[in-house]
This record gives structure tokens, sequence and C-alpha cells, in this order.
């Protein structure tokens, strides 16, 4: 049996790889897919805790998340699409119009 | 007791109601039906009166309370919404509503070619229901209440004509001068609720009664002098008379009714309607006959010396209101109603009549352009003359017998002194030089304005030829002028002392012991005393008639027999008459000692320092503050989408520390 600490450190390590990529990159392709490595660190935990302590809820809450992750990448692709044709980047810091 | 009728809230109530059809809907009707309003509900005001006057005097009863509920209440204070008829304020109302109604009749042709003809109507109604209010209250409160009304009433009225700066500022000077001795009156209010824990005038005198006459000044003499101090910021006495000359600048009809009739006499009311406070506070009584006297003969001085017809007349009015003042003074309180009541007569008619000639020349007042009115206006002339006379004291006028009443009492009162008789004496014979020289002034001799004979055979446009006035602004004269001569016979053998008798309140026990005590002394003296006193009484009232002819001798011999004569006079008494010209520089001094320290103080303490520094100075900082603080703070809001999830990583990277350092702790 493995630890459940493992799985958590795993977890978290993938997590951190998504918050690291995603303050450091610029194209937003690649934050997308941080965010998606972001989603699936938290899955993992989930995931490792609903097997370990023998329940469903965090199967539940992780096809939740596949959802709105499906959605959220639906939409965001939308956006970026419609972004690069208006801006001709992908670069995040060129994407500024709110800034002061 | 039931009684056949007994409304009396219809009394200051109809009035309100014409103020208030007139104010709101005034302004849709014609002249003649704002008018009708005013004139039913005064008139109808005036019967209701009567009706109340005749109940009352037929039942017998001292005093008639009738409450409409409670006003307000706090702990054991309570004030009712509540009337109090006695004699005196019967006399009172009468005198409002009858003289009131006479003059609304008057204005009616007077304002007829004035702007804002429903606009004065409804100040005139509304001016009678704060008056009546005054007068008919059941405490002091309620009193206050009307007495403020009334205030108010005569602002808005003095600065009718709001156009003209003078007026505006008259009504102002009248309203600031009135609200200082208002204070005082508020604060004696305090000392009485503090003292007496009720403003009911039946429970003040029913307590006050119990207390002895204070040798030394009490509580009671501080009541009396703050309520003194009211009384002559109301009636114009010194030092706070010197907004009734000013208060000129209204309306003629404005000055009858409020300016010398009703409203300046409130100050004597209140203090003929607490004789059972100032009977028991000797020390206030003193200074009520001090300022009254004072206050009458320096007026009458002034009166000599003005050439405008209506500020003879308004000096004449505080001067008289000194003679109230004296006679409440030397705690003859009837007499002072006597006179308060045959002046209201008196003075009301040579005000209109003064208004019936400035109306027949055309606006002017100043009485070296007059002269010769007597062929053009005879009616006019025939009032104003009886008024005159009246006013004089010459029998059988009016004003003899209230006049005479008032200096024997100033000569015979245990409160009296031969010093406040001697003065009012002289103030009779100045009173009767100055007002023969009116009427000598402005009627007789040859008219002295514009000639109106050229400009109008060519056009009408210019100045007509002085005329007499419409029957509507006559027919008051006539009947006030009926009223100033028979107005004085109800004083003939005491009556009218009598008839308010049950409203002065014999003084405390003590006295009453030390007065029979003497009268014990001296056995049999009492009634020789009494013979002794009726010789004395008919000769001083000789003496003052003798004063009034000279006065009026002294004025013909002057002003028609050698008119060149009072220019020299003038000009040979140099400074003094210029003293007097300009009444005593008083208005000078005051701006001078209060009102431009006052105005300084307001400007570089209170405007610039506090306005301007402190309170501005306060917001003004907080906004610098907050838009300082801002200033740090938007630096976070960059538009950089990483620099904000860097703060979010690194926000929940605090929390999950912190959370991991509590469950490790």
């Amino acid at each position: 049996m493995i630890p459940i600490s493992w799985y958590l450190l795993l977890s978290a390590f993938l997590f951190a790889c998504g918050v690291t990529g995603f303050l450091i990159k610029r194209n937003i392709i690649t934050l997308f897919m941080s965010i998606e490595l972001m989603l699936n660190g938290v899955n993992l935990s989930f995931i490792a805790f609903a097997t370990r302590l023998g329940t469903l809820d965090g199967h539940i809450f992780v096809f939740f998340v596949m959802v709105v992750a499906a959605a959220e990448a639906a939409v965001g692709l939308a956006i970026i699409i419609s972004v690069y044709r208006t801006r001709e980047t992908l670069n995040v810091d060129r994407v500024n119009l709110l800034k002061l | 007791m039931t009684l056949p009728f007994w409304q009396p809230w219809l009394i200051p109530i109809l009035p309100l109601a014409g103020a208030l059809l007139n104010g709101l809907f005034g302004k849709r009707f014609t002249n003649s039906v704002v008018a009708a309003i005013a004139l039913f509900f005064t008139g109808a005001s005036f019967l209701v009166a009567c009706a109340h006057a005749w109940v009352l005097v037929n039942s017998g009863a001292a005093a008639l309370e009738t409450s409409y509920g409670t006003w307000i209440r706090a702990g054991n204070f309570s004030v009712d919404f509540g009337i109090y008829i006695d004699h005196l304020s019967l006399i009172m109302m009468l005198v409002v509503t009858g003289v009131g109604f006479l003059i609304h009749v008057y204005s009616v042709a007077y304002m007829e070619h004035e702007g804002g003809y429903y606009r004065f109507f409804t100040y005139l109604n509304f001016f009678m229901f704060f008056m009546l209010t005054l007068v008919l209250a059941n405490n002091y409160l309620l009193m206050f209440v009307g007495w403020e009304g009334v205030g108010l009433a005569s602002y808005l009225l003095i600065g009718f004509f709001f156009l003209k700066d003078s007026a505006a500022n008259a009504g102002k000077k009248a309203f600031i001068t009135n609200r200082v001795g208002d204070f005082g009156f508020l604060i004696a209010l305090f000392l009485l609720i503090q003292h007496f824990g009720t403003l009911r005038y039946a429970a003040v005198f029913d307590i006050a009664s119990h207390f002895p006459a204070e040798t030394a000044a009490g509580f009671l003499t501080a009541i009396g002098l703050l309520m003194l101090v009211g009384a002559c910021g109301k009636s114009a006495q010194i030092p706070l008379f010197v907004w009734l000359p000013d208060a000129m600048e209204g309306p003629t009809p404005v000055s009858a009714l409020i300016h010398a009739a009703t409203m300046v006499t409130a100050g004597v009311y209140m203090v003929c309607r607490s004789n059972a406070i100032f009977s028991r506070a000797p020390i206030a009584l003193l200074a009520v006959a001090i300022i009254g006297t004072l206050t009458s003969f320096f007026a009458a001085t002034i009166g000599i010396t003005q050439t405008d017809i209506k500020r003879v007349l308004a000096y004449s009015t505080v001067s008289q209101l000194g003679y109230m003042f004296m006679a409440a003074g030397v705690a003859a309180y009837s007499a002072s109603v006597f006179h308060l009541m045959t002046h209201a007569f008196f003075k009301a008619l040579l005000f209109l009549g003064a208004g019936s000639v400035i109306h027949g020349i055309g606006g002017e007042q100043d009485m070296r352009k007059m002269g010769g009115l007597r062929k053009y206006m005879p009616w006019t002339f025939w009032t104003m003359l009886i008024a005159t006379l009246a006013i004089s004291g010459i029998p059988p006028f009016a004003g003899f017998f209230s006049k005479d009443e008032i200096l024997w009492q100033a000569f015979s009162s245990s409160h009296g002194s031969k010093i406040f008789w001697f003065s009012g004496v002289v103030t009779a014979f100045m009173t009767s030089f100055y007002m023969f020289r009116l009427i000598f002034l402005t009627f007789t001799g040859e008219y002295r304005g514009a000639q109106p004979e050229a400009h109008s055979s060519h056009d009408d446009h210019g100045h007509h030829a002085p005329h007499e006035s419409p029957w509507l602004m006559l027919a008051p004269l006539v009947l006030l002028g009926v009223l100033s001569v028979i107005g004085g016979w109800v004083g003939i053998g005491n009556r009218f002392e009598h008839f308010l008798d049950p409203v002065i309140q014999k003084v405390s026990t003590e006295q009453n012991a030390v007065q029979t005590g003497e009268a014990a002394a001296s056995p049999g003296g009492e009634a020789e005393g009494a013979g002794e006193s009726k010789g004395l009484e008919t000769a001083l009232m000789v003496l003052s008639v003798l004063v009034a002819f000279s006065g009026l001798g002294l004025a013909w011999f002057l002003y028609v027999k050698r008119p060149e004569l009072p220019a020299k006079i003038a000009e040979a008494s140099g400074g003094l008459y210029r003293l007097v010209l300009n009444k005593y520089w008083i208005d000078e001094l005051y701006s001078a000692v209060i009102i431009g320290p006052l105005v300084a103080f307001s400007r570089v303490v209170l405007w610039q320092t506090v306005d301007q520094k402190v309170i501005d100075g306060t917001v003004n900082e907080c906004a610098v503050a907050a838009r300082d603080v801002s200033q740090i703070v938007r630096q976070q809001q960059s538009g950089l989408i990483r620099s904000y999830a860097g703060w979010i990583a690194a926000g929940a990277a605090a929390v999950v520390a912190y959370m991991v350092w509590m469950g490790t702790r």
C-alpha cells in the first residue's frame, strides 16, 4: 500500500508546477495548460482521500472539476482565438488594455 | 357651571382660517375676495370675542379656563393647549379684535394700489391669530408661542416692501432686537419651571400667593427682571427700543396695528399678567418703573425733533409704552392696562390718520413738506385732532383719564415716587407739545409740498392735489375717533380699576399687616387722609391739564404764531439739538459697541477661524488623507495578470502556512 502522503506530495508538486508555470510563462496557451495542471493536482488529492476514506464524495467532486475544466477549456480557447485575431499576439503582458 | 355659549378656541382660530385661506389660495382670488375673506374672519372673531366677554361678565366668574388637551408632558411637568379668559385677557382680546378689525377695513382701501395684496392680508390675519394666542393662553409657554408668532408676523410685515433695502433691514433689526428680549423671557420660563414646576397661570399665581414679598433679591426678583428683559424687547423699552422707529418702514396700517395698538403692548400685558410675581419682587418692580420712566422721557424728547410724521408717532408710542411700564412699575396694573386700552384707540387713530395724510399727498412723510392740509382732508384733520387731544391728556378725551390715573398712582402708590410723577408730568408736557407740533405742521398754514396745480392742468400723471381718502379709510378713523373720546369714560369713578380687581393679586399678608398696623397706629387718620388725598388728586389733575394746555400753547406759538422761531431755537441750542435730532446717537452707539465687535468677532473668529479653518479644514484634510492613502494603494491595481496571480498564490500560501503552523502546534 502506497502511503497517502506520497499522493499528497505528488499532488502538491503538480499544483506548485502549475502555479509556477502560471506565474512565469507569458504565452496564454501555456497559462491555460498550467491551470489544467493545478486542477489535476487538486483532483489527485481528492481521489487519494476518497479512496483512503472509502467514500464517493471525492469522486463526485472530481467529476465536477473535470466538467468545469472542460467547459473552461472550451470557452477559454474561444477567447484565446478571439484575442489572437484582434491583437495578433498571445503574450499576456501585451494584453493590458485595463491597466492604468 | 353651564354656560350658554363657550367656544373660546374660535377666537384665535378664525383669523388663522382666514390666513390659511388667503395664504394658500389668495393668489388666484381677486382683491375683493381676498379683502372679503380677511374682513369676514376678523369680524367674526370680534363678534365671538364680544359674545364671550358678555358671557364672562354676566357669569360673575373671575376667570374661565378651558383646556383642549395636553401639548407637552414630561414627568410631573405638563403644558396644555388651554385658554384662560379673565378680565385682563378679555380687555386685550376686545382691543385686539376690535381695533384689528377696524384696521383691516382701513387696509382694504389703503393697500389697494400696492402689490402683494393677498400676502398683506395673510400676514395681517396671521398676526391676529398669534396675538390672540398670546393674550388668551392659559400658560406661559403658549403665551411664548404667541409672543414669537407676533414677532414673526411683525418681521414679515415690516419687511413687506422687501425690495426696499431699508425695509428688509428694519425687519431684521426688529427681529434680532426682539430675540435679545425673548432670550430673557425664555430664561424666566425656565426659572418658573424650576421653582414652580408649572407654567399654568392659575397654578403659578396660586403658588406665588404663598410667598411673602421678597425684601432682597431672590428668585422672584430674578424671574421678574428676566421677564422685564423680554417685555423691553417686545414693548420697545430702553435699552431695546431701537427697532420700533425703524419698524415704520412697514405699511402704515401695520404700524397702527402692530407697532402701536397691539403687539408692542404685549410686554405691558405680560407684566400685568404676572402681577402676582412682580408685586412680590419690589426690586424688579422698581426696575420696571425706572425703565418705563426713562423710556417715556427720552422717547418724548426725541419725538420733539423728528420731522417724519410716522417717526414722531413711533417715538410717541415708545414714550406712551414707557408710561404704561411706569404705571405697572408702581404696581398700578389697572392704570397701566387702562392706558394700554385708550392708547390703542388714539394711537391707532393717529397712525391711520397719518396714513391717510401720506395716502392723500402721494407718499410724502416729511412734515416740512405738508401744511395746510386741513382744507383738503377735513375728516382726517378732525379725527386726528381728537386723537391728539386724547394723547395730550385734555379732558374729556380718553387719554386724560388714563394718563391722569397713571400720574396719580405714580405720585401716591406705595411703590411710587415723586420723581416718577415729575418725569411723567414733564413727559406729558412734551407729548402735548410734539403732538400739536405735528398737527400744526401738517394741517395748518400753507401747503408746502410739490405744487400740484401746474402739473394737473396739463396731465394727470404728475402730482395730484392733496385729496381726502375714500370712505373705507375714513370710517375706521371716525369709529376710532368716537372711541378716543368716550374710551376713557369707563375709568370715571375707578370703575375700570374695580373691573380689573379680580386679576390683580393682593400682595402677601405681611405687607397688609404692616399697612393695617400703620393705619391702626394713627387712629382716625384714615378718613382725614382720604379726604386730603382727594383734594391732592384734584390738584394734580388740574396741574396735568394745565401742563397739557401749555404744551399746546407752546406748539401753537412756535409753529403757528412765530414759525421762524423753531429753526432759531434749534440753532441756538446747537449740540443739544443735534444730539436729540440724532436720537442720542443710540443707534450709532449700539453699532460701535455691540454690533461692530460682534460682526468683527463673527468675521475673524467664527467665519475665518472656526468655519474656514476648523470645519472646512477638517473636511478638506479628510479628503486629502484619503487621496494620499489611495495614491499608495492604487499601485496594486497594475493591470498585470501575473501580478494578481502572484498575490493570490502568495495569499493562498500564507493561509496554508498558517494552517500548517496551527496544526503542528
